[in-house]
């Protein structure tokens, strides 16, 4: 057995071939990133090292401060929905779905699993006004709500907004499942016994349910929060960052800088700034976990 | 009394709500199938949520040639098929390697492995580009193939290696007894027995990577090799934003795919989908 189990060659004919392949496309380029972050220009054109000063170009940037700050109410608002919005389904299904609980399942479940560039197609039809009205505006204005009309997108007031609510729409249902898988592990007797004691409604979520979910929430918090945080597909899709910059994240930022003005070494700085929010964030969400531990 | 009539009230009311939730799900999808059977005058005709009138299949035509979508679904079907081929292989040997068998950096590579699933995308992409270049990779398939092979073993390596804790010893020391080296070991013994997390694996990468828009649009710039997804992002280009009959239809034919697969397997592809944070 341990023979067989030591065999080095097998080891490394296993290990090796994804290891090398792995470090060179994942983890060099990571690395890379964070040297290039020190260049100014481009490779072959005006290459040359600048120290910090990408980082101090980094603080005063206007528009850095835009998309990170479109970033951060994206990930706010989205994380709210698809978790919050998620729980508050799946607690419905829990109490209130007697039958057709696969039918309502696969449903509910089914926007997932679209493509993130077939559904920004789509609701960019959905909010279209020019040259005709789209899915939303038409039924607006088919049931009188003239008032209502709007070019969704078109508009910087509700660009963002309007792509929220279409990742809300995507994701809501991921989170939704997987919540409501693990309320289905609850016992019903804890639940029955709570109600017993005089749980009912908001209590007996808070003080039994809650408690007991807390480790799924914060999974699917960390799930949404890094799926929020590298923006880029939806936004791209939907509205190509528009109208001006009201819908720009911090990736598609780093795309422009980088690739559309060459500016390697400072495109460099955000995507080693996206990687540290990334990082800093799902440790942050993660703490919450930990401290109930110690009770 | 009363309040039993509250409760009946509210459940209805909840499951009012739980329709309305199923229909906003379903609707968008419904209305996109059948806008893309309009022809172009109805749009201005009649509202947009209008049914349309006949079954108007030249749109499809229009996408699949026109608009090169034969081509795209053709690059896209290679591209995830050959990346889930190398995927589930490294998963599954790696996996098998840093669990059950017995070296000294058993732990430190499963680790190291790990670090990348945090590893955005973006973050990557720069360096990539360069390697790309510089290696004569950049506008090849050969360049997504790469990425989605790497991008997608973190994750992949995670799921297999949780599977694997829980997998018996005394059946690999039954067969080992009866003769099998560790080949035959993996290939008769665990590979079958493994098909559980291996559809997991699967289902997960083939969304990811049919999905991935940011490597194709940035490593192939040729329409001959370019994705369904950086096809689709363009189409408005290709056909004038005037034209939705046909912008319609190739979504509509983009998310075909996962419309039947999703009909058919829809219980395995939940379970798929969710299994990175159920196992997490």
């Amino acid at each position: 057995m341990k023979k067989v189990l030591g065999n080095k060659g097998a080891i490394s004919l296993f290990v090796v071939p994804a290891l090398i392949l792995y470090s060179i496309i994942v983890v060099l380029p990571v690395l890379w990133s964070f040297y290039y972050s020190f260049f100014s220009g481009s490779p072959g054109l005006k290459w040359e090292f600048s120290g910090v000063k990408n980082y101090i170009q980094l603080l005063s940037d206007k528009n850095f401060r835009n998309s990170l700050i479109v970033n951060l109410k994206y990930i706010g608002i989205v994380m709210i929905g698809q978790v919050g919005g998620g729980l508050l389904m799946a607690l419905m299904f829990r109490f209130w779905l007697k039958r057709f609980k696969n039918v309502v399942r696969t449903i509910v479940f089914f926007p997932v699993v679209l493509p993130t560039v077939a559904v920004g197609q789509l609701f960019a039809k959905i909010y279209e006004i020019q040259p005709n009205y789209g899915l939303l505006n038409s039924i607006l204005s088919a049931v009188g709500l003239n008032a209502l009309v709007q070019p969704w997108i078109g508009q910087a007031s509700t660009a963002l907004g309007s792509l929220e609510v279409m990742d809300i729409w995507t994701g809501i249902g991921f989170h939704s499942i997987i919540l409501y898988g693990a309320l289905l592990d609850i016992p019903d007797d804890v639940i029955e016994a709570g109600r017993i004691d005089g749980c009912n409604g908001f209590n007996l979520f808070r003080h039994i349910l809650a408690p007991l979910l807390r480790p799924m929430i914060i999974t699917c918090m960390v799930f949404s929060f890094s799926g929020t945080v590298k923006l880029f597909e939806s936004a791209l899709a939907l509205t190509n960052g528009g109208p001006g910059n009201a819908t720009r994240s911090l990736s598609m930022y780093m795309y422009s800088v980088a690739f559309t003005y060459n500016k390697v070494g400072y495109g460099s700085v955000i995507a080693i700034f996206i990687f540290l929010l990334c990082i800093t964030g799902s440790r942050i969400i993660n703490l919450f976990d930990k401290k109930e531990s110690y009770y | 009394m009363t309040d039993k009539v509250k409760q009946n009230i509210s459940g209805i009311l909840i499951k009012v709500v739980i329709l309305i939730i199923c229909l906003v799900d379903i609707y968008p999808i419904f209305w996109m199938i059948t806008a893309s059977l309009k022809e172009q005058y109805e749009w201005s005709a009649f509202p947009a949520f209008a049914l349309p009138h006949g079954l108007y299949f030249q749109n499809y035509i229009d996408a699949w040639t026109r608009g090169h979508m034969s081509t795209f679904f053709r690059n896209s079907l290679v591209y995830t098929m050959v990346s889930l081929i190398f995927i589930v292989f490294f998963s599954v040997t790696v996996g098998f390697a840093v669990t059950k068998m017995q070296w000294k950096f058993k732990k430190a590579v499963a680790d190291y492995f790990q670090l990348g699933i945090m590893v955005p995308v973006a973050t990557a992409l720069i360096p990539l580009f360069q390697i790309y270049n510089k290696a004569g990779l950049y506008n090849t398939g050969w360049s997504l193939i790469i990425s989605y092979v790497a991008f997608g073993l973190s994750l992949s390596i995670y799921l297999v290696t949780g599977y694997l804790r829980s997998f018996p010893d005394e059946i690999m020391e039954a067969a080992v007894i009866d003769g099998c080296g560790i080949y035959k070991l993996m290939y008769y013994v665990v590979l079958p027995l493994m098909k559980n997390a291996i559809v997991t694996v699967l289902v997960l990468q083939f969304f990811f990577k049919w999905n991935d828009l940011l490597f194709s649009m940035t490593f192939v710039s040729n329409t001959s090799l370019k994705t369904v997804q950086t096809g689709l992002m363009y189409f408005s280009d290709e056909f004038g934003s005037k034209n939705w009959g046909a912008i319609f239809a190739s979504v509509s034919m983009s998310i075909l795919p996962m419309l039947i697969l999703y009909t058919v397997l829809n219980k395995t592809i939940i379970e798929g989908m969710t299994a990175g944070a159920v196992k997490g």
